[in-house]
């Protein structure tokens, strides 16, 4: 594989975070020195205006990690946060940029060891795929 | 409510290409699915986005307007919203939005960002918006039940329902309820079903002269 290492912001929900992030801290970061976590109150407080802004500076992938179906601190966020990738999937080819680089990962707190192995899966994915390129398209 | 889609992002860069400073306006009104700050916000991002990846760089201003459809409320609003710098306004409202603003400012380009497609409302089952009232100027629904055969059936029948019915479902579009089966349904439980046997007349189209004009 190339040198590439992708820019990928990853926006986690508080309390799903405990656990995951903690696991993230030793588990994934040794892969990815380009990743960047966000924690936020909930998974539904992630706005598509953030990942496009995510998008606009620079970065090649946009991970949301929330709570399970259910499991929501704040009751519906995760429902939220889950209409809004779906929706923002469909727009973002429009403008080029594969749904791929986008996940919404809803993961239940005992499931907690599998979210370093998620994130490392869309990492190598991003990779795969390659950089976006839209911070340089800009400054042409 | 009045019903929009959001157009291809091609189409509204194209729209706005030649400009640099557009104000971006939502509309609080009647407009579904939501098309006020929050969306005006984020067609701000995606555009900035699609410009970047064309080479063009734009400078969004993003507000919104309370019912762009008044043209009083606009006036007021819109006075401290477009100054010396605004190029261009790009409308999330449906037709009526870009027109009140292209009247109030006839020197400034105004763009849709929004194909309207129907009245409707919402089908909160199904989390569906679907179309209710087709504005023919001669209401029926005295008549029907409350359940519109004009927007609802695929053929606009006034004596429904047709050959096509099958189990609660229309011949056209199987996804969709047949009309006339919710209007029987519902005469039923208001016990009203004989009405069914007077026979309407056909429609007259031209209860509403087009373009529509009346003196409120």
């Amino acid at each position: 594989m190339s040198d590439f290492k992708p820019q990928i912001v990853l926006f986690c929900c508080n309390w799903f975070s405990h656990d995951g992030a903690d696991l993230a801290g030793t588990s994934i970061l040794h892969g990815a020195p380009h990743l960047r976590v966000i924690r936020t109150m909930c998974s539904g407080r992630v706005e598509p205006s953030f990942i496009l802004r995510a998008f606009k500076s620079g970065a090649d992938g946009v991970m949301i990690a929330g709570c399970y179906a259910g499991d929501c601190h704040y009751m519906s966020g995760n429902y939220k946060s889950q209409r809004r990738v779906m929706l923002l999937k469909k727009t973002l080819p429009q403008l080029g940029i594969g749904p791929e680089r986008l996940k919404l990962d809803l993961i239940s707190a005992p499931e907690a060891p599998k979210f370093p192995s998620s994130v490392n899966e869309f990492i190598h994915e991003v990779t795969e795929l390659g950089a976006l390129n839209v911070a340089k398209a800009g400054a042409n | 409510m009045i019903v929009t889609t959001q157009k291809p992002l091609d189409e509204i860069l194209d729209f706005i290409s030649p400009y640099k400073n557009i104000l971006i306006v939502g509309c609080d009104g009647c407009t579904q699915p939501p098309r006020g700050i929050r969306e005006a916000e984020t067609l701000s991002q995606l555009l900035d986005l699609g410009g970047k990846l064309r080479n063009k760089e734009f400078n969004f201003k993003v507000n919104t307007l309370v019912k762009q459809c008044d043209s009083h409320l606009t006036a007021v609003a819109l006075k401290d919203m477009i100054d010396d710098d605004v190029e261009a306004v790009l409308s999330l409202a449906c037709g009526l939005g870009p027109q009140t603003i292209a009247i109030l400012y006839p020197e400034l380009p105004v763009f849709p960002a929004q194909n309207t497609v129907f009245i409707g409302a919402e089908e909160r089952e199904a989390g569906t918006i679907e179309e209710r009232c087709a504005a023919c100027g001669d209401c029926v629904l005295g008549l029907t039940g409350g359940i519109c055969p004009v927007s609802r059936c695929a053929k606009s029948l006034l004596n429904g329902p047709c050959g096509g019915s099958q189990n609660g479902k229309c011949e056209i579009d199987p996804e969709k309820d047949c009309a006339w089966a919710l209007i029987i349904e519902r005469l039923e439980k208001l016990g009203r079903l004989q009405d069914l046997e007077a026979i309407q007349p056909p429609k007259d189209h031209q209860a509403v002269a087009r373009p529509g004009k009346i003196m409120p």
